[in-house]
């Protein structure tokens, strides 16, 4: 238990002020803006969007900075902005299906409509450290090629003509939120997505992994992944109508998975998806792997003693921002708690001491 | 999918449109497109307040819907002194941006709609059409054209 205690306000103030100082550096280089966060650490923002689940890459740029580059701090932040930001709507679901796509590549077919587009992609570099950005100069322009305008279909709705991939199951029921209601077990699959979207990358990519290596066996193929811009659209009620609200960047990962069928089903694929805020595509890919894994139930495969396999154990562990709170409350002052704890250690030698010279004596 | 959307009359239409341009316009060219117009007076029925939209995704990109997270949103509703009632909707946390797009949307229901259609709106629509055809041009150019490797066996 923490029990608050008193005192220290001037030692919290000139640590703030050091904090600060600290942030800033050595004042003889140039200070970071924000609009270079945003335009030059464009991952980081990315991955503070999609964990604090807020689209705003000023604001995660801005928290960036003031975390000095911790990013599950500048969740944190994220986070709590959100929290005061009052809600004045839903989104029609977004039509993925529409995305101007940036990046947009199969692992199972290699003749897609559409084509393979690698994208602003890490793939392929050998991951040599670049010391020409150690100095100042002119990046190369990127080659142009004749534009593709018109949408580029999912790579899954081809395999859905042949009726080899499960279905996804339509509706528009009202999803359940948990910004708005506690995370209760079990979840639906809409909830478990949500929960996913924002869980700690590092958490999602290590469950997602495990499965890989044998830990609730599946074996995932990446059917498709696609990076790029999609509209937002929300019913305007002084309007009457839906309107464009703003458009968001997106990764979206959709994984297919061999099912030997089972009493009801034929052998068939099962999907798993993630859709992630910009470009986090490691983390979108996490998501369907894991959001494949924690369906086991529902699909009617085997359901194994697995970390991954385990929706309790996934959802109420992919929080960073709830873990931290849980895990560093513990640096705070417990002095009260550990005295109590102190005394009892005492008591118990005492009696073991007195046992024993008891035990001597006889 | 989904619920069917309601059939819009060709005003409706119209207004979509430029309400969803004005909602991912370039801040800085909207103010200077509008800037360099006259100014109308107006009286405001809402000042511009910040805001969270939900934004849902489709499981498996097809599905029913879930919650991915939210962006930021402003939004404002005002009336010109001739009396036509204009909504901004901005993706972002700019009122200034806001306040311009509820202005354009009033605008363009009176007798000035023609002057900001050429004015606003279409270097706008310019705008948005370039950044989105430099993007696929750059896209196009990483398209992979494989060939197979034939097996050396024989």
């Amino acid at each position: 238990m923490y029990v608050a205690v008193k005192g220290g306000e001037r030692a919290i103030d000139n640590a703030h002020a050091w904090l600060a100082e600290e942030r800033r550096g050595d004042v003889t280089v140039a200070e970071l803006t924000v609009p270079q966060i945003r335009e030059q650490l464009a991952l980081a923002v990315n991955r503070v969007m999609t964990e604090g689940s807020l689209y705003d890459p000023d604001l995660a740029a801005l928290a960036i900075k003031q975390s000095r580059g911790d990013l599950i701090e500048a969740i944190f932040l994220i986070r709590a902005y959100r929290t005061t930001l009052p809600r004045i709507g839903h989104s029609h679901p977004v039509e993925t299906d529409k995305m101007a796509c940036d990046r947009r590549v199969s692992a199972t077919f290699k003749d897609v409509p559409g084509g393979q587009v690698l994208g602003p992609t890490f793939d392929y570099t050998h991951r040599l450290l670049d010391f020409k950005l150690m100095a100042e100069g002119e990046v190369p322009k990127a080659a142009e090629a004749d534009p593709r305008l018109e949408p580029t279909p999912h790579v899954t709705s081809f395999l859905n003509k042949e009726g080899l991939i499960q279905t996804e199951a339509e509706g528009d029921e009202i999803p359940p939120d948990l910004t708005r209601e506690p995370l209760e077990l079990p979840a639906n699959r809409a909830l478990r997505l949500q929960a996913l979207t924002r869980g700690d990358e590092g958490f999602i990519l290590s469950m997602a992994y495990s499965t890989q290596r044998g830990y609730g066996n599946s074996h995932a193929f990446v059917g498709e992944l696609r990076i790029g811009k999609v509209a937002v659209e929300m019913d305007i009620p002084e309007l009457g109508f839906a309107i464009e609200i703003g458009e968001v960047e997106l990764t979206e990962c959709e994984t297919v998975n061999k099912f030997a069928g089972s009493k009801v089903e034929p052998p068939q694929f099962t999907r798993g998806y993630g859709l992630t805020f910009g470009q986090t595509e490691r983390k979108a890919i996490s998501m369907a792997l894991v959001d494949r894994s924690l369906r086991s139930k529902e699909l009617g495969v085997e359901v194994s003693n697995s970390p991954a396999h385990d929706e309790e154990f996934v959802l109420y562990h992919c929080d960073n921002i709830q873990a931290t709170g849980f895990l560093e409350h513990i640096k705070l002052p417990h002095y009260v708690d550990f005295q109590s704890e102190m005394e009892l250690v005492r008591k118990m030698r005492a009696e073991i001491a007195s046992a024993s010279a008891k035990e001597a004596a006889e | 999918m989904g619920k069917p959307e309601a059939v819009l009359s060709p005003e409706q239409e119209a207004r979509k449109a430029w309400m969803g341009l004005l909602a991912k316009s370039d801040a800085a060219l909207l103010a200077e497109r509008l800037g360099a117009l006259d100014q109308p007076k107006f009286e405001w029925l809402r000042r511009p307040e910040v805001g969270g939209v939900m934004v849902r995704g489709r499981m498996g990109g097809t599905g029913a819907p879930f919650n991915l997270g939210e962006m930021t949103v402003t939004r404002c509703s005002l009336r010109l002194a001739t009396g036509e009632v204009g909504h901004g909707y901005v993706q972002g946390r700019d009122k200034r941006q806001a306040e311009q797009a509820a202005l354009v949307d009033a605008l363009m229901q009176g007798p000035r709609a023609d002057e900001l259609r050429d004015a606003v709106l279409a270097p706008l629509e310019a705008a948005q059409a370039a950044t989105r055809t430099a993007r696929a041009a750059k896209a196009a150019a990483t398209k992979v054209d494989f060939f197979t490797m034939v097996r050396g066996e024989d």
